[in-house]
């Protein structure tokens, strides 16, 4: 009787994961129909306060170090929902310059809850074909972690199904000027070898050099946790993407917030295209 | 088109906002050019002349009462604002595009005014972007002539009332009367303190960065610096945002339901908060303006720590 009953659950459960599945490529489907978005960009916030509420509702105490786990698988499973859905490129704000201010325990607890991801980074996007970039001020990382940015982003030059670049000690200013000194030099060895005559550097020359140049402009930005703000992510980049805010904490994030997210681009994007329609008639 | 602002007489409070980032560089001061030629005759007729204004309304009260809900510690200090939703304003009342602009200039006279009475000291708009260009040549004439009357016409309030007015962008674009204008206006009113009014036009925040840059490796190619040296403070320092003491906006909004920066002050905008209004420009008033800056005081920011 029990085993009916455990056997009756089981094919319930399958019914309606293969239901659910079945629902989502259907809507997949539909969003594919759509304005196409070729780059996804994400500020995962929300982990702490994640963290903080597993806790309390586990344990009722505040416990010491903040685990990031969480919010590392909801980055798989959305690399897979992307993939699924044809956007190639995906950027994620892993790890902000600024972060280096919070508590050296947490910083710690950070690069050490990445420094373990990796192994399990390199299986995941190995089996998805996906190519990994880390862009960012890498010399402020650790060696080992920074070796280990390096040694993925070797091994999976090849891929080119998909490009997930990983923001990591990034901030948008910091990018900015080392494109603008990269921009500088080069155009100081001009004029000074070259006899170039030429002093006016182009915006071309200063997006070649940025951390970002692997990648097109983000067609969206997605920020969880409910703040509206860039929070020095992507400032170059953003100035034409759709900005979009959810409440919903980072590693809570589900394929619908991605749906919801993706139709509210595609109807700005109708708009503006009707819009820019219209200004061509009058 | 006369109109009155009604502003209190009481300077405004110099004590750096709490919500603002303690500024970490040395203020660097825009350096203007000389004008090219004494006031141009419609800045002399509005000193001496008065304009057309009526007297303005004095009370004292304005200054010292805020709405219900806003508390003056936390108001910011920099706002910025995306003027959008002009041209369907227009639309939607099948008026010709000129008149959405023109409510839009009045939508901003209001705002102007409201942001003297509450204390907020730096007010940016995005009046028009590089991009821009690429409209009609009727409207962009349009909006040029729209921009000249406008500055001529509230010459007086600013001298009045105290208002600095500085002028970012790519002015080598506008019409040669219309650059006179600005720069003109920007150095006579350079020692104003009460409130600053930024107007960029013929901007975007690409080439703010970019013309910066050139700046720097002009200064490289000179050897007053090296490359290597090129950090947040000397960027600062070139970035077209160097004419006022609070270069960075503590609140964005944009209005007509976009939710995009399009190219505006990208370096500038860093830790800002973002606030979406629904509502086309020339509808946004002092309520709508009001809901912003509730739910900008109720944010909590963090600089990105």
């Amino acid at each position: 009787m029990e085993k009916e009953v455990m056997s009756s659950l089981k094919m319930a459960g399958n019914i309606l994961c293969s239901a659910s599945s079945f629902i989502r490529k259907c809507i997949f489907g539909v969003l594919r129909v759509g304005p196409i978005l070729n780059h996804i960009a994400l500020i995962m916030d929300g982990n702490r306060r994640y963290a903080k509420k597993q806790k309390l509702s586990h344990d009722g105490a505040a416990g010491g170090g903040v685990r990031y786990d969480a919010g590392f698988w909801a980055l798989m499973v959305m690399l897979l929902n992307c993939q699924e859905l044809g956007v190639k490129y995906i950027t994620a704000y892993a790890f902000s310059i600024d972060n280096f201010k919070r508590k050296p325990e947490e910083v710690e607890s950070l690069m050490t809850s990445m420094l373990e991801k990796f192994h399990l980074l390199d299986i995941l996007v190995k089996l998805l074909a996906v190519r990994v970039h880390f862009a960012g001020n890498l010399e402020l990382l650790s060696n080992e972690l920074r070796a280990s940015a390096m040694e993925l982003t070797e091994a999976t030059a090849a891929y080119s199904k998909s490009v997930l670049t990983i923001c990591i000690a990034y901030t948008s200013r910091d990018e900015i000027l080392h494109a603008v000194r990269e921009s500088c030099e080069q155009k100081r060895i001009d004029l000074e070898f070259r006899n170039d005559d030429d002093n006016e550097i182009k915006l071309m020359k200063v997006e070649k050099n940025m951390y970002m140049a692997v990648a097109p402009d983000p067609d969206i930005i997605i920020r969880t946790g409910g703040e509206n703000r860039l929070s020095n992510f992507l400032l170059w980049q953003s100035c034409w993407s759709h900005l979009h805010s959810m409440w919903v904490l980072w590693p809570e994030i589900g394929v619908w917030n991605l749906v919801f997210a993706i139709l509210n681009f595609q109807r700005n994007k109708t708009y503006c295209l009707e819009m820019k329609k219209k200004e061509k008639e009058l | 088109m006369p109109f009155s602002l009604h502003f209190s007489p009481t300077p405004l409070i110099t004590a750096p906002s709490p919500l603002s980032k303690p500024s970490f560089l040395v203020p660097y001061y825009h350096t203007l050019h000389a004008p090219k030629s004494p006031l141009c005759s419609s800045m002399e007729h509005a000193l001496t002349h008065q304009g057309k204004q009526e007297a303005f309304d004095l009370r004292p009260e304005d200054s010292q009462t805020l709405p219900l809900g806003l508390r003056r510690d936390a108001m910011p200090s920099h706002v910025a604002v995306i003027m959008d939703g002009n041209r369907r304003w227009a639309r939607l009342r099948d008026l010709p595009v000129r008149s959405g602009y023109e409510a839009g200039v009045e939508s901003l006279r209001k705002i102007v005014e409201i942001c003297c009475k509450w204390g907020i000291k730096v007010l940016s708009v995005f009046a028009f972007s590089s991009d821009n260009w690429f409209r009609p040549k009727v409207e962009v004439e349009f909006l040029m002539s729209l921009f000249e009357r406008g500055m001529q016409e509230d010459t007086g309030i600013f001298f009045r009332e105290n208002i600095r007015i500085s002028v970012i962008g790519d002015l080598t674009k506008l019409p040669k009367a219309l650059q006179e204008l600005m720069v003109n206006l920007e150095e006579a009113t350079k020692n104003n303190t009460r409130f600053q009014l930024i107007v960029a036009v013929s901007y975007s925040g690409h080439y703010d960065v970019v013309q910066a840059c050139q700046r720097l490796a002009l200064k490289a190619k000179c050897g007053l610096i090296e490359p290597s040296d090129i950090n947040v403070s000397l960027m600062e320092q070139e970035l077209e945002t160097n004419c006022t003491e609070f270069p960075h906006p503590d609140l964005l909004i944009r209005t007509s339901g976009e939710f995009r920066i399009s190219n505006f002050m990208l370096w500038q905008l860093a830790y800002t908060e973002l606030y979406f209004a629904q509502s086309l420009w020339p509808d946004f008033g002092e309520a709508e303006f009001l809901k912003a800056l509730l739910a900008f005081q109720q944010r909590q920011r963090r600089y990105g720590v």
